[in-house]
């Protein structure tokens, strides 16, 4: 990701107050609808703290009463994934995403939209548990006999640890699939009397049937090269040749360029694709 | 895997994860409830590293008993030693098996583990992944716990916050009740036992350098019915963070190390722009004040310095904000891309301006909590801790337990960096067959023998709770009441401690209480309420707040992080040599006094107003008490005079054993 334009603090350009315009959604399956709002001006201002100026005075611009704007954060230091949205058109993340710095894209407002690819929950908040099923499905983990202590683990050398390194960085934040042409979203909504449980596995079926995405992707890059975690390496590729699997990837490359961890997403795409074409040769020829 | 041995943890950071897992390996079956996605959690900021003492650092002399050693003195003694003991004998076990779950530590170029050195030590013992430790380590766990999810181990609820135990008639913990945070509905979570391992309350003081999880709500939840809070009074504060709107980044150390220089203008609020203010106007306070360490004095001393300067000279390079200028701009551009890249690439993503060409504008900042829930623990006959005793880890509420950040227990007065992260694993994962062996003992009666009607009890109590606050209009709006209580806990009790001023604190916090009671909710929804759930918390922030005021206010002395001037020990000032021997024996006459009087955990127990605050001893069986010298004038002579008496005592207790 490209280093925000470094504003000068003691500029007197400086706006007083800064206009939000925000995509509001009180539930899903609920009609979206624009809302303007203006805070005050602070040097260092992100966008989270845009957020907590809005739910503090819980009225818009025009001074009509409304329940604060509901949205995801954590750390505010872009490292936890929580606070994606698209701002000013982009999908990014909120913390790092500087008033300063929007404001010279975009003089005379600011533009919060939830993320496009996930169900809207509320507002800014979606539901990304989609991609956390992807990591399940595809074995995200190194597969260790016991947590008892068995000495130290195989000897990694430097070169191998700078590779995997970065992919590890990966927050699970979402900006690589909400930009991603192939990458369609997947929404349900919930059956009358169907139990938690029973909607929960309808979610889960239909998630497998769409493209995994380039996060996880990288993940099983990063797993099958690990010593111990290669040891699955084979269940992983299984699953990354199954419907929705690397095979869906266009090579856009959009992943790549919104990734705000700058992980080299095209390189393990492309290396998870040999893989998995080597790997599709293998059982075909296993019949 | 039968259902009456289902475990509830509270929070899924590296303790609460770490727990978690070793469980699933004994077979019992958990459900984990946290505020957010698990990997996620507030861990994910550690930047640092973990300690252990590891092969290089033993053949220059360092053992496990060395970084017991290390962090009982930098903790000034206040910490119960056989865990402290434990958990430095398990460190080298727990970074192997971090190693063997993918953690992607730093390497030498051999493929061995690479470690730095970290404060507080003479030994490299830390084990780092980049600048993102924290986040590399909870990854490696949070994939184990998806593994067991996989497997029906592990049922997660996410976007859930814990709103109290549930106690049965016996005062035992029966289980947990929680909120759903999407659809706001409130259900009760019956378990053998409840673990809570909820972290750090570093918002109780608005701005920290902790995660917007951090509100100490499950915490003071239990605290509230009961549980015993320990030493609530220790709070660390980072040196140097970057004040920001919304958060306070830290900014390292390391900073300084590469010659970062400390000032102010000498003018208050001079609105010149930094560079254009000439030498002879600045005022390095650091460097004047403390000419041989200039810069790098010790953490806590340049922290009490900054806010000085600030709080008490009115200093502060901005008016309304407190932050002092911590200048690179002498140092050439591409040394500082070299050593600092990573860090300054921070300070200009977050601030928006180039640090190599403008002096950062820093403060020191709340950090970590070294109070928390009091736990028991088992001794063992080698002075460390009876593995798969139920007693360790145990709140004062049978069938509770506490781990990770949230547990008083092992850093005293003042954590060591590093300590934290290498606590919360070990805590989380020693404590899994300590649980085993209490539902055995227990037959997992709380879920089999409870009746349903004390759950019901309990979701409707905490219903009742949620529509009163849907329904009072007050008027006081929670974040900006928020906003009033972190003032308020910053000016009195972080770096400098005054007795008046955490009276007058007390008092405002009292009145600040009675107004959250009164906050208006602007959303009366009945999805995704977070005004409500952001009151809820807020509210449960006083009694935590209560307690370290009162804790503090209380503890005359200075140990550690707590720091109240008028009860420094003294330098030296005799120059005659016999009478600074005299001045000196006086000293340690006093440091001993002092110990008998204070070298106790404060407990404070909650008795519906306000917290009531007893004390209890130490264990400080392994290693005795000695006292921490760093930068007094006489130091020699005082650990000269120290050691001396140690000698005799010793030779006293071996002619009275024979
Ligand atoms: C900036 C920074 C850098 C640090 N660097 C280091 C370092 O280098 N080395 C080191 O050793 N230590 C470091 N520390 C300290 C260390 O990071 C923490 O002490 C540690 O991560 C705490 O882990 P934990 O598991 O106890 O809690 P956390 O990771 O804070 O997790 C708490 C969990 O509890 C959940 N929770 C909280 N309240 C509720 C509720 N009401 N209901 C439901 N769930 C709840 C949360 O969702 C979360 O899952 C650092 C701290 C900070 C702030
Ligand atoms: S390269 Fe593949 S994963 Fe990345 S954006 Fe394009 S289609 Fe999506
Ligand atoms: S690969 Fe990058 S953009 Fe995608 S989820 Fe991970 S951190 Fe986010
Ligand atoms: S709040 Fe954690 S990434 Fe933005």
């Amino acid at each position: 990701m490209s280093a925000p334009t470094p504003a000068n603090p003691s500029s007197p350009a400086h706006p007083t107050k800064v206009n939000v315009r925000v995509l509001r959604q009180d539930g899903p399956g609920q009609p979206a609808y624009w809302e303007r709002h203006q805070v005050d001006y602070e040097e260092n201002m992100n966008v989270i703290s845009v957020l907590q100026k809005i739910a503090a005075q819980a009225q818009t611009v025009d001074g009509k009463k409304v329940a604060p704007v509901a949205w995801e954060c954590g750390c505010l230091e872009e490292v936890c994934g929580s606070c994606t949205m698209v701002i000013n058109g982009r999908v990014r993340q909120s913390c790092s995403a500087l008033v300063d710095s929007l404001l010279a894209e975009n003089a005379t407002e600011i533009e919060l939209r939830p993320m496009e690819k996930y169900p809207v929950i509320r507002d800014l908040v979606v539901d990304r548990s989609r991609l956390f099923h992807a990591l399940k499905r595809l074995q995200a983990w190194v597969p260790v006999d016991t947590y008892g202590h068995l000495g130290p683990g195989p000897r990694i050398n430097r070169p191998q640890q700078e590779e995997m390194y970065p992919l590890s960085k990966c927050m699970s934040c979402g900006c690589c699939m909400d930009a991603c042409p192939q990458y369609q979203k997947i929404e349900l909504q919930r059956r009358p009397g169907e139990s938690d449980e029973q909607y929960q596995r309808r979610k889960e079926a239909a998630y497998e049937q769409g493209f995994v995405g380039a996060a996880p992707i990288s993940q099983v890059v990063l797993f099958n090269s690990h010593p111990t975690g290669k040891s699955i390496a084979d269940g992983r590729l299984d699953a990354l040749t199954e419907t929705g699997g690397i095979q869906v990837c266009g090579n856009a490359q959009n992943c790549v360029a919104v990734c705000p961890k700058d992980i080299p997403l095209t390189k393990s795409i492309a290396r998870a694709g040999r893989a998995a074409t080597l790997h599709s040769i293998k059982r075909f020829l296993e019949k | 895997m039968a259902d009456n041995q289902r475990v509830v943890i509270i929070g899924g950071g590296l303790a609460g994860l770490s727990a978690t897992m070793k469980l699933c390996e004994l077979g019992i079956p958990v459900d984990l409830i946290s505020l957010t996605q698990v990997k996620r959690s507030h861990s994910v900021c550690a930047q640092g590293g973990i300690n252990s003492c590891n092969e290089q650092t033993r053949q220059l002399g360092d053992s496990e008993w060395k970084h017991f050693d290390d962090t009982v003195y930098g903790g000034d003694f206040l910490q119960q030693q056989p865990p402290v003991k434990e958990m430095a004998y398990w460190a080298p076990k727990v970074i192997d098996l971090m190693d063997r779950l993918g953690v992607t530590f730093n390497r030498t170029f051999e493929g061995y583990l690479d470690r730095r050195r970290f404060g507080g030590t003479l030994y490299k013992r830390t084990a780092f992944a980049g600048a993102t430790t924290g986040q590399q380590l909870l990854y490696a766990l949070d994939e184990q716990v998806r593994r067991w999810e996989t497997q029906g181990m592990v049922r997660k609820f996410e976007f859930w916050d814990f709103l109290g135990p549930v106690l049965d008639e016996e005062g035992r913990c029966v289980g947990a009740v929680a909120q759903d945070l999407v659809t706001m509905e409130i259900h009760a979570f019956p378990a053998a036992a409840t673990i809570v391992a909820s972290g750090g309350c570093g918002l109780i003081f608005g701005k920290s350098t902790m995660s917007v999880f951090c509100n100490g709500s499950a915490v003071s939840r239990c605290f509230q019915v009961g549980a015993k809070y320990g030493n609530p009074e220790f709070i660390q504060v980072h040196p140097t963070a970057i004040p920001g709107s919304d958060k306070l980044r830290l900014m390292s150390e390391s900073a300084r190390g590469e010659g970062g220089r400390v000032w102010v203008p000498r003018t208050p609020q001079d609105p010149r722009p930094p560079k254009q203010i000439p030498e002879s106007e600045r005022y390095y306070f650091l460097e004047e004040r403390y000419p041989q360490y200039g810069n790098l004095v010790p953490r806590d001393i340049a922290t009490r310095e900054i806010f000085n300067i600030c709080v008490n000279e009115g200093l502060s390079v901005e008016k309304g904000r407190m932050a002092v200028y911590l200048d690179l701009t002498h140092i050439p551009r591409e040394e500082l891309d070299r050593k600092l890249g990573g860090i300054l690439e921070i300070y200009e993503k977050f601030q928006g301006v180039d640090p190599r060409e403008q002096p950062m504008k820093i403060f020191p900042a709340v950090h970590y909590s070294m109070g928390g829930l009091w736990v028991d623990f088992a001794k063992s006959s080698d002075g460390g801790l009876q593995a798969g005793d139920p007693a360790n880890q145990r709140t004062n509420i049978e069938g509770l337990y506490a781990i990770g950040e949230c547990d008083y227990q092992y850093h005293g007065a003042n954590r060591l960096g590093a300590n934290s992260l290498l606590s919360c694993i070990f805590s989380g994962l020693f404590v899994g067959p300590c649980i085993q062996t209490y539902i055995k003992q227990s037959g997992g009666a709380a879920v089999t023998r409870t009746p349903s009607t004390l759950f019901d009890a309990a979701v409707s109590a905490q219903q009742k709770r949620h529509e009163d606050l849907l329904n009072c209009r007050g008027g006081e709006n929670p974040y900006l009441l928020h906003q009033e209580l972190g003032d308020v806990m910053t000016r009195a009790a972080t770096v400098v401690r005054h007795n008046d001023q955490l009276d007058s604190a007390y008092a405002k916090v009292e009145e600040l209480q009675q107004r959250a009671a009164r906050a208006s909710i602007s959303d009366t929804g009945s999805w995704t309420n977070q005004n409500v759930v952001f009151t809820k918390a807020l509210q449960d922030m006083f009694p935590v707040a209560k307690a370290i005021l009162r804790g503090a206010r209380l503890r005359d002395e200075c140990r550690g992080a707590h720091y109240k001037p008028e009860f420094a020990m003294p330098s030296l000032t005799e120059t005659d040599p016999e009478a600074r021997r005299r001045e000196a024996e006086q000293w340690c006459d006093r440091f001993e006094e002092n110990n008998r009087r204070y070298l106790k955990s404060t407990i404070a127990r909650w008795n519906g107003t306000d917290p009531d605050i007893s004390y209890e001893d130490v264990d400080t069986s392994l290693i005795p008490p000695r006292p921490r010298l760093y930068g007094l004038v006489g130091a020699e002579i005082i650990e000269q005079v120290w050691r001396e008496r140690q000698a005799k005592r010793k030779e006293q207790v071996a002619t009275a054993g024979q």
